[in-house]
């Protein structure tokens, strides 16, 4: 497993090291550079550094301004106001203009248990995932999220990506795979059930997928870290091949990374499907992993589930 | 409630506060008890508010824009009857209605806030219908400054002139931090007065740790006929602990056994002064 380490850390880190060569890379905050863990960035690169203050709104407005003139603005901010309060600016500002802006929203979905709805960011996916243009990225672990953050640098246009508050265990053993925008990666091979998840749920499909294992399923796995453009061709495939599937997804039920997969699906390849995430409610109070049972987002539950449909 | 015992009641609402947060392990520690002071002259002396009916029509209103620093406002609702105070025990714990931002599921909270930015439209709103129902409740909204920086407070600022809403208060937590550093490392405010004024509103400075200052312009306030009123109450972030006063990670820092320990020595010195002073009088 390695050592436990936050997503926004690895971005940090990895924006530190690119930011010596490149000095077009530059990292603006809203009163948020500690949530983003981009301090040591402020601090190394001043000129490369912008803060807005508490302005959601006007961060993506000024990047999208620094990127008209050639820069490559990652903004961070917490997913819950970068996501919906700036999405007229991200919509038109970031998409529509094509301007090259990498937004990332940090300690996104319930990552602020306690804190309650105003800061959960459960809705963001299907509201990032419906503008042309703008792809949408969740990644796994730190290796996923290295590799993310050298490809954004070097991808022209406008991208979403969320990543949560809390360290995460490894999915990967290394960096050293392919990760390329837009293409899934199947973790695990399997024939009677698929399990698609993205960005810290792929540990928990990953965990039921060894206690499938253990009760004689065959069951495979899928890392969608892009939820747009969407990897359809791995859904079909696993429709085809599997016959159903589960989607594992932090965010509401409602436009997220299920209701993606359910529109290929019933338009390709019609299987029995699941969705299991935040149902349509202000989701409850309480550490990530205390929600996460709540509402079933669970390597046991999943594994019932898998059972149920396969009417075992 | 007299200035003294009001002066008392807010070192129990800091104590109060502080054993929560430790409790829980989560909290806005530094920007509740620099509001601490201003809740209390609100909630025990100036706001037309009855525990038992909390929704009763003629009430003032209030809205903590700033919705991060609930703890002293989950104090001060238990304190005065709104909830039991038992349930102070399960801020933040899983499934509780007490959450780190106010949630209108308890009585005694109007909106829920938490997103800066959002509390003084939505004040305008319950001035107009004050004045368009002939109610004449007033309506008091508690801003944080790093809050300035949202382009919403602006708007808001711009219709409330427009509307003359002479029941609509606006407080400005002017503790001078926000998360990352001094608000005008961050985003530069000042002049915040001249700014408001332009805006249309009246402008008051006050001390808003000092009790005497709090009571006499919030009593006072709305006070220009046809103007909403701006209060910028120059407060302390987290006033009340010696050590932790003016430092900026206390903004979310929970404080530790020992830290807590000291904190709660000092209060109580504090109240106990306080206490007396009232007594003799
Ligand atoms: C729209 C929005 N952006 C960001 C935050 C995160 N946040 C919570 S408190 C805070 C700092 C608030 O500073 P200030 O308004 O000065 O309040 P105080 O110092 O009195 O606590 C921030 C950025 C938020 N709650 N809402």
């Amino acid at each position: 497993m390695g050592n436990k380490i936050a997503n926004r850390q690895v971005i940090c880190d990895t924006l530190l090291e690119l930011a010596q060569s490149d000095r077009d890379i530059m990292v603006l905050a809203s009163d948020s550079r500690g949530s983003a863990a981009m301090g040591p960035f402020a601090q190394d690169y001043p000129e490369q550094f912008v803060e807005v203050g508490i302005a959601e709104q006007n961060i993506v407005g000024i990047s999208a301004g620094l990127a008209h003139s050639g820069k490559k603005p990652f903004v961070t901010s917490p997913a819950c106001f970068l996501s919906m309060r700036s999405i007229e600016q991200i919509k038109v500002d970031v998409a529509y203009s094509a301007t090259n802006v990498k937004l990332i929203g940090i300690s996104g979905g319930i990552s602020y248990g306690a804190l309650g709805m105003s800061h959960h960011s459960v809705q963001d996916l299907a509201v990032t995932r419906a503008i042309p243009g703008l792809a949408v990225i969740l990644p796994a672990d730190r290796h996923e999220t290295k590799r993310m953050t050298e490809a954004l640098v070097n991808y022209e246009g406008g991208v979403y990506v969320r990543i949560g508050r809390n360290p995460v265990e490894d999915v990967y053993e290394s960096a050293d795979y392919d990760f390329v925008i837009g293409k899934a990666v199947t973790m695990r091979d399997g024939s009677d059930i698929t399990l698609i998840a993205a960005g810290e749920t792929v540990r928990i499909a990953l965990d039921a997928e060894v206690k499938l294992k253990e009760a004689g399923v065959s069951c495979r796995v899928i890392n969608m870290h892009t939820i747009k453009p969407l990897d359809e061709e791995a859904i079909i495939k696993a429709a085809r091949e599997t016959g159903r599937i589960i989607t594992v997804e932090e965010h509401s039920v409602h436009g997220g990374l299920g209701a993606a997969v359910a529109e290929v699906v019933v338009q390709h390849h019609p299987v029995p499907l699941r969705l299991l995430g935040i149902p349509d409610e202000p989701a409850i109070a309480g550490k990530t992993k205390e929600v996460f049972e709540h509402y079933g987002i669970s390597a046991e539950n999943i594994k019932n589930l898998a059972l149920d449909m396969l009417g075992q | 409630m007299e200035i003294i015992e009001l002066k008392a009641k807010a070192a129990q609402i800091r104590m109060d506060l502080l054993q929560m947060i430790h409790g829980a392990k989560a909290g806005h520690t530094g920007g509740s008890l620099s509001n601490a002071d201003i809740l209390t002259a609100l909630y025990y002396r100036v706001m037309n508010l009855d525990p038992a009916r909390p929704k009763w029509e003629d009430r003032d209103r209030f809205i903590a824009s700033k919705g991060h620093a609930v703890e002293s406002l989950w104090c001060i609702l238990a304190d005065r009857g709104f909830f039991p105070k038992e349930e102070l025990e399960t801020f933040s714990q899983f499934g509780t209605r007490l959450i780190g931002h106010p949630n209108n599921k308890v009585p005694g909270i109007e909106m829920n806030t938490g997103a800066l930015g959002h509390g003084l439209a939505i004040s305008v709103g319950m001035a107009l219908a004050s004045k368009r129902d002939g109610r004449g409740y007033r309506v008091f909204c508690l801003m944080g400054d790093g809050e300035q920086a949202e382009g919403s407070v602006w708007e808001a600022a711009m219709a409330g002139a427009h509307y003359k809403l002479d029941n609509l208060v606006g407080i400005i937590d002017r503790n001078g931090l926000q998360i990352s550093g001094s608000t005008e490392e961050v985003m530069g405010l000042d002049p915040l007065d001249e700014k408001w004024a332009a805006f249309g509103w009246h402008v008051i400075s006050i001390d808003g740790n000092d009790m005497e200052q709090l009571v006499d312009t919030l009593e006072a306030a709305p006070t220009v006929p046809g103007k909403p009123t701006l209060i910028i109450a120059n407060t302390v972030k987290a006033k009340g602990i010696s050590f932790a006063e003016n430092v900026p990670h206390w903004h979310h820092h929970v404080p530790s056994d020992e830290e807590l320990a000291q904190a709660l020595a000092e209060l109580s010195a504090v109240l106990a002064g306080y206490q007396q002073e009232g007594q003799v009088r």
